[in-house]
C-alpha cells in the first residue's frame, strides 16, 4: 500500500515538477555552471574564476550596484509610507472614497511599458508636461532623463507612482481587519491621532509591512521594463540597474558567461536581503 | 444622594427608525445602574452615546452637572469596558493597563503607583508581561477591568462585559465587579441582556424595549410589580404566565402556581420539563399556555387533566389593549377563589 501511494504522489507531482525543473531549476544550475567558463561558447575550456575576478574590477558594475541600492533605498521606504498614508485616507469615512481607491490603484493595473510611455511624455525635454509647467513659471526646464544627476531620480519617481497604489491595497485590507473597538478604547483614553497611529495602527500593520517590504525590495531589483523605454540605462550608466546590466551583457555584448556571473551575484544579494528581513524584523512583528 | 449622570430626551435614529427614542433617566453618585433589554432594544446605543462614541440626534447628557454632548469621549472623564474587551493584541498586559495613563501623559511614578494598586485589586500579578492572546477569557476580562479602573474616572460604562465568559466564571465575576464598584465608590452604567446579572448586581434597573424605557426601578419591583406585560414576560425564568380573561390579562408567575386536588383551574398537561431542583409543567388552558414550577421531580403523563391554583395576592392584572398594569380589583378574577 505504502509504495504505491508514494508512486502515485510522485506521479501527481510530475507535471508541475517538469515545468519547474525545465524553466527554473535547470536554468539556475546552468547559469551557475556557465558563470565558471570563459567568454562565448567555448565549453571545452577549463573552468575558471575569471568572470568573478572581473566582477571586482568592473567599474560599470560598481556604478550599477550603487544605482540599484540607491534605487531600492529610496523607492521602497517612500512607496511604503505613501501606501500607508493613502490606505489610512481611503479607509476613513468620506464621500467618494470608492473613486479615490480606484484612482490610487490604477497605476498598478497598467503594464510597466505603458506606464513608461506615459511618463516619457511627462519627461520629454521639449514637449514634456513637466517642462511645460516649469515654463509657465519662467523656468528653463530640466532634462529629466538626459541629465546624469537627475535621470535615476526621475525613474524613482515613476516607480513610486506605480508601486504605492499596489501596496496600498494590502494596507487597506489589513486596516479593515483591525477591530474598531480598539479605536473606541483609545478614544475613551483621550489618545490623539498620532498616539493611536504609533501605538495601535502601525504595530498591528507590521505583518503587512514585512510582506510589503519583501515584495518591494524584490521588485526594486526585478523591475527593468521602464529602462528599455526611458533611458536604456544612460546617460553614461547613470540610471543603469543590475538587471538591465545583466541583459546588456547577455544580449547586447553577448558575454553570456559574465552575465551568468552577474546573475549569481544578484541571486546572492536577494537571498541575503530576504534572510536579513525575515531574521531581523520577524522578531519585532506581532502575529495574532 | 446627588445626581451624577443625567440623560434627558435622548434619541438616535438610523434611517429614520428610532433606535433610541426619547429616553430620560438619572444615575446617582456611586450607584450601579443596569440597562437591561433584549438585543436591538437600544441599550448599547445609549451607552455609546454616553461614552461619546456615537452622537445623539436629540437630547442632553449631563455628567457631574455639565452637558457633555459636544465633548469628545476622552474629555468626558469616564472609562469603559467593552464586550470583546478591546485589548490591544500587540501590547503586554502591563502596557494595556498603562495605555490610557501614557496617552494622558501621567507622571511615571504615578503610573507605577496606580499600576501596582490596580494589579493587586484584580489579581493579575503573574501575567503582567503576557500578551492578551496568552490569557484566558477570565484573565482578559480582568485586564479590561484593570484598564478602566486605573484611569480613576468616577464613571465607568460596561457593555455586556461578562457575555463571553462561561456560566461559572460569570457568577464569580459578578460579585467581584460589584465588590470593586462599592470599594471604589464607582458610578456604573452596565449594559446587559441577562436579567440575572441586572437583578443581582444593580441598585437600579432600566429596562428598555424598542428604544423606550419600559420600567426604571429597583430590582425587586421588576419581579413584584411589573408595570407592563413586556416587563412581566421578560423578567423571571420561566416568564410570567399571561392568561387572557374577559377584558384583562391575568399574570401569575409559574413558581406561584401549584397543583391541587380540587377547586382549581382544569388544564391539560402538555410537557414536563425536569430541571433538577424543580419541574416545569406546561399545560393548555383554553387557547393559552400556563406554566407551573413545582419543586422536585414530577412526572405527569402528557394529556392528563390536572387542577391548577394560586393565591389571589400573587395575581397581576394588565390592560389587554396597551399591556399596562391595572390596579387589582377588589374581587379576584378567577372563580375558584370564591369556592
Amino acid at each position: 500500500m505504502q509504495p504505491t501511494r508514494q508512486i502515485q504522489a510522485w506521479l501527481l507531482l510530475l507535471p508541475a515538477l517538469c515545468l519547474l525543473v525545465a524553466f527554473t531549476h535547470y536554468p539556475v544550475i546552468k547559469t551557475i555552471v556557465r558563470s565558471f567558463f570563459g567568454f562565448g561558447t567555448r565549453w571545452e575550456s577549463q573552468a575558471t574564476l575569471e568572470n568573478y575576478r572581473y566582477l571586482l574590477e568592473d567599474e560599470v558594475l560598481m556604478q550599477v550596484l550603487y544605482n540599484s541600492f540607491l534605487y531600492a533605498a529610496i523607492t521602497v521606504p517612500v512607496s511604503i509610507v505613501l501606501a500607508i498614508a493613502m490606505a489610512l485616507w481611503v479607509n476613513s469615512k468620506m464621500a467618494g472614497k470608492g473613486i479615490l481607491r480606484t484612482a490610487y490603484f490604477t497605476p498598478t493595473v497598467l503594464p510597466m511599458i505603458s506606464v513608461a510611455n506615459i511618463w516619457l511624455f511627462f519627461y520629454s525635454p521639449e514637449i514634456g508636461l513637466l517642462n511645460k509647467l516649469l515654463g509657465l513659471v519662467g523656468h528653463g526646464g530640466i532634462n529629466w532623463l538626459g541629465d546624469p544627476e537627475v535621470a535615476l531620480y526621475s525613474l524613482m519617481a515613476m516607480t513610486i507612482w506605480k508601486e504605492a497604489g499596489f501596496f496600498m491595497i494590502f494596507y487597506l485590507a489589513a486596516l479593515q481587519t483591525i477591530d474598531s473597538n480598539l479605536y473606541h478604547a483609545a478614544a475613551i483614553e483621550n489618545a490623539n491621532k498620532w498616539t493611536v497611529f504609533r501605538r495601535i495602527t502601525f504595530p498591528l500593520l507590521m505583518p503587512t509591512t514585512l510582506f510589503v517590504l519583501v515584495n518591494a525590495l524584490l521588485n526594486a531589483f526585478k523591475l527593468v521594463d521602464h529602462l528599455f523605454i526611458l533611458t536604456k540605462g544612460g546617460p553614461n550608466n547613470a540610471s543603469n540597474l543590475l538587471l538591465y546590466y545583466i541583459f546588456e551583457n547577455a544580449f547586447s555584448f553577448f558575454d553570456t558567461a559574465y552575465a551568468a556571473a552577474l546573475t549569481v551575484l544578484m541571486l546572492v544579494i536577494l537571498v541575503v536581503l530576504a534572510l536579513l528581513q525575515f531574521g531581523v524584523i520577524e522578531k519585532r512583528v506581532h502575529y495574532r | 444622594m446627588p445626581c451624577f449622570l443625567r440623560v434627558s430626551g435622548l434619541s438616535r435614529y438610523y434611517d429614520n427608525v428610532a433606535a433610541v427614542d426619547d429616553i430620560s433617566f438619572e444615575v446617582n453618585k456611586g450607584e450601579f445602574v443596569a440597562l437591561l433589554g433584549p438585543s436591538g432594544c437600544g441599550k448599547s446605543t445609549t451607552l455609546k452615546m454616553i461614552a461619546g462614541l456615537e452622537q445623539p440626534d436629540e437630547g442632553i447628557i449631563e455628567i457631574d452637572g455639565s452637558n457633555v454632548v459636544d465633548k469628545s469621549p476622552g474629555k468626558r472623564n469616564l472609562s469603559m469596558v467593552f464586550q470583546s474587551y478591546a485589548l490591544f493584541p500587540h501590547l503586554s498586559v502591563k502596557e494595556n493597563i498603562l495605555f490610557g495613563l501614557k496617552a494622558r501623559k501621567v507622571h511615571k511614578t504615578e503610573q507605577k503607583k496606580r499600576l501596582a494598586s490596580v494589579v493587586e485589586m484584580v489579581d493579575l500579578g503573574q501575567h503582567l508581561n503576557k500578551k492578551p492572546g496568552q490569557l484566558s477569557g477570565g484573565q482578559s476580562q480582568r485586564v479590561a477591568l484593570a484598564r478602566s479602573i486605573v484611569s480613576n474616572a468616577p464613571l465607568c460604562l460596561m457593555d455586556e462585559p461578562l457575555s463571553n465568559l462561561d456560566t461559572k466564571l460569570r457568577a464569580d465575576m459578578r460579585s467581584e465587579i460589584r465588590t470593586l464598584q462599592k470599594k471604589l465608590g464607582l458610578t456604573v452604567v452596565y449594559v446587559t441582556h441577562d436579567q440575572i446579572e441586572a437583578m443581582s448586581m444593580a441598585d437600579k434597573i432600566i429596562l428598555l424595549n424598542q428604544g423606550s424605557i419600559e420600567q426604571a426601578d429597583v430590582p425587586e419591583n421588576f419581579y413584584n410589580k411589573p408595570l407592563t406585560t413586556f416587563v412581566a414576560s421578560f423578567i423571571g425564568h420561566p416568564p410570567m404566565n399571561l392568561i387572557p380573561h374577559n377584558d384583562v390579562l391575568l399574570g401569575v408567575r409559574p413558581e406561584h402556581v401549584s397543583i391541587v386536588e380540587d377547586n382549581g383551574l382544569d388544564v391539560t398537561v402538555r410537557e414536563c420539563d425536569y430541571q433538577g431542583s424543580e419541574t416545569i409543567i406546561t399545560a393548555n388552558y383554553k387557547d393559552s399556555l400556563i406554566r407551573a414550577c413545582l419543586p422536585g421531580k414530577r412526572t405527569i403523563p402528557d394529556g392528563s387533566v390536572v387542577k391548577l391554583r394560586w393565591k389571589p395576592e400573587t395575581e397581576h392584572l394588565f390592560n389587554n389593549k396597551n399591556g399596562h398594569r391595572v390596579p387589582a380589583g377588589t374581587t379576584s378574577v378567577f372563580p375558584f377563589h370564591q369556592l
